[in-house]
C-alpha cells in the first residue's frame, strides 16, 4: 500500500541526520526573510549542508518561501530561488503568487508546493493552483476528515496535511510584543525580549496558553494544543494522502526526533499491517503523551470538529 | 512633497485640477443604507448577499433588494459591489453557480473576491460580473498584482499593510486599478491569516463567523523551563492588540496624487447615521481637492463631523508608515460617540416650515439637534413644539420610527439626518 511521506522540521544540519534515521522522507527548512515559522533558520550555507545531509539517506529537502512579501523583496526572490535550484533542493513552498512568478521566470522547472496554511479549504482551490503550475497543496488545519478526504478523491495534486503539532492561529505585520513594552513604558525590553521564544499569551476565560513569538515577518500567535492524531491515520493513509507533516516549531529537537520516530512506526504499521496497528496505535499515543511538554497539551485539531459561521 | 502626475491632474486656465477624481466606495448592511450611502455622495456601494460573504451577522441583501438597490443607484451613476469573499469550503460549492448568475441578473456591476473558487466560477457562469480581489488575499506587492492582473481581474484590493510609497510603487509596476481603505474597523493580522476565531469559539474568521478575539484582553508570561513569569506588573494593563480604526482623511491628496482608483470606507455592519456622516465628509474633501488640489486645506469642521460618528479612535495605520503602540487600544476604552441618530427627514413644507420627520432616537421639545446632509450646511436649533401624524402635540418623540413634526427654520430636504449629543 502507497505510504504517505512523512515530512518532518530540523532545527539545524546535525538534526537531520537524527531525524532521517529516525525515519522521515522529507524536511522543511529556511529562513524567516522567506518563510514563515519555521523550526530552525537555515541559510544559504545551512541549506547546501543541508541538502548533502538529506542526499545519504534519500531525504527530499523543501525550502519554505511562504512569507507575505511586500514589494522590499520582490527583486531578491529570483536569486534565492536561483541558488535553491543550483542547491537542488527538491522543492519551493510558497503562498505569495510572487514566488511563482519569480519561479517561472528564473527556475521553471522546480517544484512548488502551494502553501498559504488558512485558505486552502475546497479542492476546486487546491487544483487552481495545480493549474497555475503547483505540484501539491498543503491544506488549512481548520478543516475536518470529511472535507480532507473529499479534496482528496478530487485532487489533481498531491495533498499534504499536518498531523502533529502546533499551528498557526494568526500573523500581524505589526511588532505586538514590542508595542506593549513600549506602551508599558519598558523600552530597555523591546530589543531584549520581543524576539525572544517562550512567551505565551494567556486566556483566562479558556485556560488556555498561546504562543506568541515576533520575527522579520511580525508578530505569530500559535495554538493553544499540539495536533496528534497518531491513533487517527487509517483513513487517510487509506485515501491516499500524499504526505504528513510533523510541525516542530518551538518544540525541542530531541522531541521533534522522537515523535517522527513514532509517526514512523504508526505509518509502516498502518500501511502494512492494518491488525498492528488497531493494536498498537493507543500505545505509541501513550509514548508521545510521556514527552508531550506540560504546557502543550495534545488535541485532535479540527479533524473532527465542526466550525460554524 | 506631493507626486504629480499628468494622468491624474493637468491645467485649466493657468489652474491646476485634478481630472482622474477616484471612486469614493461605501459599505451598506440593508437597502436602506444603500439608498443613504448613494444620497450622501457614494460613487459605488459595496453589499453582502445571504451567502458567501464575510459579515454572516449583518442583516445582508437578498436578490430582490439588489436589484432594487442597483436601481436606485444607477439613477446617481452608481454603482453595486457584492462581497463574495469567503475562503469557501467544500460544503459551500453547490448553489455558488446559481448565487453568482443571480448576482448577474440582478445587474451589481462587480464581485469582490477572495477564493480562486471563487473567481473562476463567476467568469463562467456570470462573466458580466467585475471581478475584484478581496483584502482577504492580503495582497502586499507588485508581482503578485501582475498576477492577478494576468488572471484577468479588472480590480484588486490591496493589504491593509500596504505603504503609500509601495502602492506607488505597485502603481508604476502594474496598470490596474488599485482600490484601498480610507476609513473603518479593520483586521490587525494579515486579512485571510487570522484563525483565532476558529480556536477560541469554533467560528469560522474565514467564512464571516469571527468573533473578534483580538479585540479581548490577554495576559502575557514567559516560559522559563517550567516556571511561568508575567511579563507586566500589578498595575499594567493587560496585552492587547486591538487596533485603533483607519483614519486617512488627511491622506485623501497623496492618495488622489498615487492615482488610487477607489476609496473605500469600511463598515457593512455600522449604522445609517455612520455611512451618512463618513460618506458626506469624505464626498467633500475629494471634491474639494480635485478641484482646486493647490490650495487645498483640510477644514476642521470635516474632522469634527467625523468625530460624531466614531467609535473608536482612529489612526492612519501603514499608509503612513509602521503603527506602533500608539496606534493600538489598551486599558479600558470607552465607546467614543457622543451623538445620537435622532430623526430621518422625510419631507418638508417651505411654506410652513415643518419637517416630517421619522424618529430614530428620543428627544423633546427644549433638544438641541443638529442637521446635516448633502444639500445643506450643518445647523443647529432648539426643537419646539413636536406633534405626531395626526396634529396631537406630544411631550417627546418616543417610539422608534414614530413620525412626527415640528418647525424647522432652515429648509431640510428628504435624506437629510438629525443628529442630537449625548
Amino acid at each position: 500500500m502507497k505510504k504517505p511521506e512523512l515530512l518532518v522540521t530540523p532545527t539545524s544540519v546535525s538534526h537531520i541526520h537524527d531525524l532521517a534515521q529516525a525515519g522521515a522522507d522529507a524536511i522543511i527548512i529556511g529562513e524567516q526573510r522567506y518563510g514563515l515559522r519555521l523550526a530552525g533558520e537555515f541559510k544559504r550555507e545551512d541549506v547546501v549542508e543541508a541538502v548533502k545531509a538529506a542526499r545519504q539517506y534519500g531525504v527530499k529537502v523543501y525550502v519554505a518561501m511562504n512569507a507575505i512579501f511586500h514589494n522590499d523583496k520582490v527583486d531578491e526572490l529570483s536569486d534565492y530561488i536561483r541558488f535553491l535550484a543550483e542547491a537542488e533542493v527538491d522543492a519551493i513552498v510558497f503562498g505569495d503568487p510572487a514566488v511563482l512568478m519569480t519561479v517561472r521566470e528564473t527556475a521553471p522547472h522546480m517544484k512548488l508546493h502551494w502553501n498559504t496554511e488558512t485558505t486552502a479549504t475546497n479542492w476546486y482551490t487546491c487544483n487552481y493552483w495545480g493549474r497555475k503550475g503547483a505540484k501539491r497543496a498543503v491544506l488549512a488545519r481548520e478543516i475536518n476528515m470529511d472535507a480532507i478526504l473529499e479534496i482528496k478523491e478530487h485532487a489533481e495534486v498531491e495533498i499534504e496535511v499536518q498531523v502533529h503539532g502546533m499551528t498557526c492561529m494568526f500573523q500581524s505585520k505589526r511588532s505586538l510584543i514590542g508595542n506593549y513594552f513600549e506602551y508599558q513604558g519598558k523600552v530597555m525590553e523591546v530589543e531584549k525580549q520581543k524576539y525572544e521564544k517562550g512567551m505565551f499569551l494567556y486566556d483566562k476565560e479558556r485556560d488556555n496558553k498561546y504562543p506568541i513569538f515576533e520575527d522579520e515577518n511580525g508578530t505569530h500567535i500559535m495554538s493553544p494544543n499540539d495536533i496528534c492524531i497518531i491513533d487517527e491515520l487509517q483513513d487517510m493513509v487509506d485515501a491516499g494522502i500524499d504526505s504528513f507533516k510533523i510541525d516542530g516549531v518551538l518544540h525541542e529537537a530531541d522531541y521533534i526526533t522522537k515523535v517522527t520516530s513514532l509517526y514512523r512506526r504508526a505509518i509502516d504499521l498502518c500501511a502494512d499491517e492494518r491488525d498492528q496497528y488497531e493494536e498498537k496505535k493507543g500505545q505509541l499515543l501513550s509514548e508521545i503523551e510521556a514527552i508531550q511538554p506540560k504546557h502543550r497539551p495534545l488535541d485532535t485539531g479540527f479533524f473532527f470538529k465542526e466550525t460554524v459561521y | 512633497m506631493l507626486l504629480k502626475n499628468d494622468k491624474i491632474s493637468k491645467i485649466v486656465d493657468g489652474k491646476r485640477v485634478i481630472v482622474k477624481k477616484p471612486e469614493l466606495l461605501a459599505p451598506a448592511g440593508n437597502l436602506e443604507k444603500l439608498k443613504v450611502a448613494v444620497h450622501y455622495g457614494a460613487d459605488a456601494v459595496f453589499i453582502g448577499g445571504q451567502e458567501y460573504g464575510l459579515r454572516s451577522n449583518a442583516d445582508n441583501f437578498t436578490l430582490e433588494e439588489m436589484a432594487e438597490g442597483v436601481r436606485f443607484a444607477e439613477k446617481y451613476g452608481a454603482k453595486i459591489y457584492v462581497t463574495t469573499n469567503i475562503y469557501a469550503h467544500n460544503e459551500n460549492m453547490p448553489g455558488l453557480e446559481e448565487y453568482l448568475k443571480g448576482l448577474q441578473e440582478a445587474g451589481v456591476h462587480g464581485i469582490i473576491v477572495a477564493d480562486p473558487l471563487i473567481i473562476e466560477t463567476a467568469r463562467r457562469v456570470a462573466p458580466k460580473l467585475e471581478v475584484h480581489l478581496s483584502t482577504q488575499q492580503s495582497l502586499s506587492n507588485w508581482k503578485a498584482v501582475q498576477f492577478w492582473k494576468e488572471e484577468g481581474l479588472e480590480r484588486v484590493v490591496l493589504a491593509r499593510e500596504t505603504s503609500a510609497e509601495e502602492i506607488r510603487e505597485i502603481k508604476e509596476k502594474v496598470d490596474i486599478e488599485i482600490e484601498t481603505f480610507i476609513h473603518g474597523a479593520m483586521c490587525i493580522a494579515y486579512s485571510g491569516r487570522c484563525v483565532l476565531s476558529n480556536h477560541m469559539t469554533a467560528r469560522d474568521s474565514n467564512r464571516g463567523g469571527c468573533c473578534q478575539s483580538c479585540r479581548w484582553d490577554y495576559d502575557l508570561y514567559k516560559l522559563n523551563g517550567e516556571q511561568e513569569t508575567p511579563l507586566f506588573d500589578e498595575s499594567d494593563d493587560p496585552f492587547a492588540m486591538s487596533p485603533k480604526d483607519l483614519n486617512l482623511i488627511q491622506s485623501i491628496p497623496k492618495m488622489i496624487e498615487l492615482g488610487i482608483d477607489s476609496l473605500k470606507i469600511e463598515g457593512r455592519m455600522k449604522s445609517i447615521h455612520y455611512v451618512a456622516t463618513v460618506v458626506s465628509v469624505y464626498r467633500k474633501v475629494i471634491d474639494a481637492y480635485c478641484a482646486d488640489p493647490d490650495n487645498f486645506v483640510i477644514r476642521k469642521e470635516w474632522l469634527d463631523e467625523l468625530d460624531k460618528c466614531a467609535n473608536r479612535d482612529t489612526a492612519p495605520a501603514f499608509f503612513e508608515g509602521v503603527p506602533g503602540y500608539k496606534e493600538q487600544m489598551f486599558g479600558v476604552h470607552s465607546k467614543k460617540t457622543t451623538y445620537d441618530f435622532a430623526g430621518f427627514v422625510l419631507d418638508y413644507d417651505r411654506e410652513t416650515k415643518m419637517v416630517t420627520l421619522q424618529q430614530r432616537n428620543f428627544f423633546k421639545p427644549g433638544d438641541i439637534v443638529e442637521f446635516f446632509g448633502p444639500e445643506i450646511e450643518n445647523f443647529t436649533q432648539v426643537v419646539g413644539t413636536i406633534w405626531d401624524e395626526d396634529g396631537n402635540e406630544i411631550d417627546a418623540a418616543r417610539h422608534p420610527l414614530q413620525i412626527v413634526k415640528f418647525k424647522v427654520e432652515k429648509e431640510v430636504f428628504p435624506y437629510n439626518m438629525m443628529r442630537k449629543e449625548h
